[in-house]
């Protein structure tokens, strides 16, 4: 019998003793599972035959008329519904541009209870503006040159899965990343507009609309930012769209902020407004631990104190195998066309490699450039195969500063952050 | 099942056979699901799969979401929740459940010390209320059926699906 997990992952553990039951479960839930689901759909699941276990599909999960799931691919996987939280297989990440139906979901809290273009506003205060401003959100699309970039938007826990020991929040695999095309005004204009005291500046952090768990209106779901500097490049964009077309409610409509490059808790959705600060931004999730890394190397399981730990800039340099779709079998003698993307935070990617011979040699990829600052670049490459057997196809990038991935799990944080080891896929070549 | 003996042409004969044994299974289950449920609730039969069009079927079946019994529990897990019923399920549900879903604990792994750590976390952040002499119970529960596993330092490929790469 073929089994069914993720096939790019190692198995989730399964308590001591319990791993018959769970067998039974899932074979239990695949089989009832799949003509109730089809039932419940009143439409056939296409490939019920190739559901991952312990995944339901999007469709089917308990508040499905909720809008995070609105308009997305069902093989995307759900990691948590309240908040909503679903990562998309490496293999569907393929697109130059991320569709708004392949993007992954990241949410710290539930989506705002109302949202009314009409009358949305952005408000700018902090120590750093002389007086607050308030700005409509059709003075910026009317009065501010619109600029449009492609945007490597990565959450900082993607790969968290791979963790030893596990640290705690969503398990992200591999499919929590997008370069989807944003557009918007710079923020720079926006703050020079304002008022900005530039001398003052240290830090611009948001808020959103968005609604704490707990359901206490008074309570921030999450307010991070990014220092001036960073807020003041070109690329750092208020945007209200996202591959031309309005941002869907799941990414920030009608209003985000998106900083390329970045962990994209920095890219605040449904943004009400800015706080220039004159000192690091210090809303929830910006205090430690939150995405934040030890300041030295720890061993694994290492209790690392506050105080000892900083936040997390830019992302580290990364790629992703997007063709094939892990699990290819081919002929010997095929040419294997791979495919895939590559990123490095606020550097560029110079060089990409693969191997299939578990990294003992490296063959050079095609390396495409990035489209802008923080936009991923494809890569391909074309590899043949010395005789039968089980390959893995590894993947390596090198950044700008020469920093390439690490072929097994980098440094152990708390957090479980910037995990960027080589992605790889498994391959079968037959006689 | 052991086809370590087969050809290929044998192996993927072998193949088709156990895919097309599949589909009749999944087919002759749907038939059957489906006339029992015609007879047990008609009257959402015939709206699932009556004169509406099939995508018409989907938007009205997602309003309605029906949601997995609540006393429904195969093989020890708590279909609607996905936790292992154990001594203490009770109080995690009603504790831990009430602000987020249990994704958030089934899919993590933590000794009991490291779960307390969430617990305070979720007290000191996220308005979680003084958990009472419900503490040790849910500690309990969670340390002994969500604890870690040693992963290394990077594990295998696992559970591969594969599959015939057409070029």
């Amino acid at each position: 019998m073929r089994n069914r997990r993720k096939a790019d992952l190692p198995a989730p553990p399964v308590p001591e003793g319990r791993n018959q039951n769970s067998e039974d479960r899932r074979d239990f839930m695949r089989k009832a599972g799949l003509a109730a689901m089809t039932m419940a759909l009143g439409t056939k699941i296409v490939y019920g035959d190739n559901l991952p276990e312990d995944v339901v599909p999007v469709a089917l999960q308990q508040g499905m008329s909720d809008p995070a799931m609105k308009g997305k691919h069902p093989d995307l996987v759900v990691l948590n519904n309240r908040p909503w939280n679903v990562e998309t297989p490496a293999h569907l990440l393929d697109d130059e541009v991320t569709p708004a139906e392949k993007m992954y979901v990241r949410n710290n809290g539930n989506f705002p209870e109302k949202i009314e273009v009409s009358t949305w506003t952005l408000t700018i205060d902090g120590e750093a503006m002389p007086k607050p401003v308030t700005i409509t959100l059709n003075d910026l699309k009317t009065k501010f040159e619109r600029h449009s970039y492609r945007l490597t938007l990565e959450c900082g826990g993607n790969g968290r899965a791979e963790f030893n020991p596990p640290a705690k929040g969503n398990q992200w695999t591999f499919g929590a990343v997008s370069c989807a095309e944003w557009t918007g005004v710079r923020l720079r204009d926006v703050l020079e507009f304002a008022g900005v005291t530039k001398s003052k500046a240290v830090y611009v952090g948001y808020y959103g609309a968005d609604v704490h768990l707990s359901g206490n209106p008074d309570k921030v779901v999450i307010s991070r930012g990014v220092p001036f500097a960073k807020a003041m490049e070109d690329e750092t964009l208020l945007a209200f769209q996202m591959n031309g077309q309005d941002i869907p409610v799941q990414h920030g409509h009608p209003l985000r902020m998106v900083v390329g490059g970045w962990p994209a808790s920095v890219s605040g959705k449904w943004l009400t407004r800015l706080a220039v600060r004159d000192k690091v931004h210090d809303g929830p999730k910006m205090e430690a631990p939150a995405y934040r890394l030890p300041k030295y190397p720890v061993a694994p399981g290492t209790d690392v104190k506050d105080e000892d730990m900083v936040i997390m800039e830019a992302m580290p340099v990364k790629s992703v195998i997007t063709y094939p779709k892990s699990g290819a079998t081919l002929g010997l003698g095929k040419t294997l066309n791979l495919r895939g993307h590559a990123w490095a935070g606020d550097r560029f990617v110079r060089e990409m490699h693969v191997s299939i011979d578990f990294g003992a040699t490296w063959q050079a990829s095609e390396l495409k450039p990035a489209a802008n600052k923080n936009a991923w670049q494809r890569f391909t490459a074309s590899v043949k195969f010395p005789e039968p057997g089980y390959y893995e196809v590894w993947a390596k990038a090198t950044d700008s500063n020469g920093i390439a991935q690490p072929m097994v799990v980098p440094g152990w944080n708390p957090k479980g952050y910037g995990n960027n080891a080589t992605h790889r896929i498994a391959v079968m070549v037959t006689k | 099942m052991s086809n370590e003996q087969l050809t290929p042409e044998q192996k993927e004969i072998l193949d088709k056979l156990v895919k097309r044994m599949n589909l009749l299974v999944y087919t002759a289950g749907f038939i059957v699901v489906f006339v029992l449920f015609n007879i047990m609730a008609p009257d959402t039969a015939g709206r699932l799969f009556g004169d509406a069009s099939a995508e018409a079927a989907t938007e009205e079946i997602a309003e309605a979401a029906p949601a997995i019994d609540d006393e429904l529990v195969v093989d020890g897990i708590h279909m609607a929740t996905g936790l292992i019923v154990d001594d203490g399920f009770i109080q995690v549900k009603a504790s831990c459940t009430s602000c987020h879903s249990a994704n958030l604990i089934t899919q993590n792994r933590a000794d009991r010390k490291g779960w307390e750590k969430m617990i305070r976390w979720m007290q000191e952040t996220q308005n979680l209320w003084d958990l009472g002499p419900n503490e040790p119970i849910i500690l309990d529960y969670l340390a002994k059926n969500y604890a870690p596993v040693d992963k290394g330092r990077r594990a295998n490929l696992s559970n591969i699906e594969w599959y015939a790469l057409e070029d």
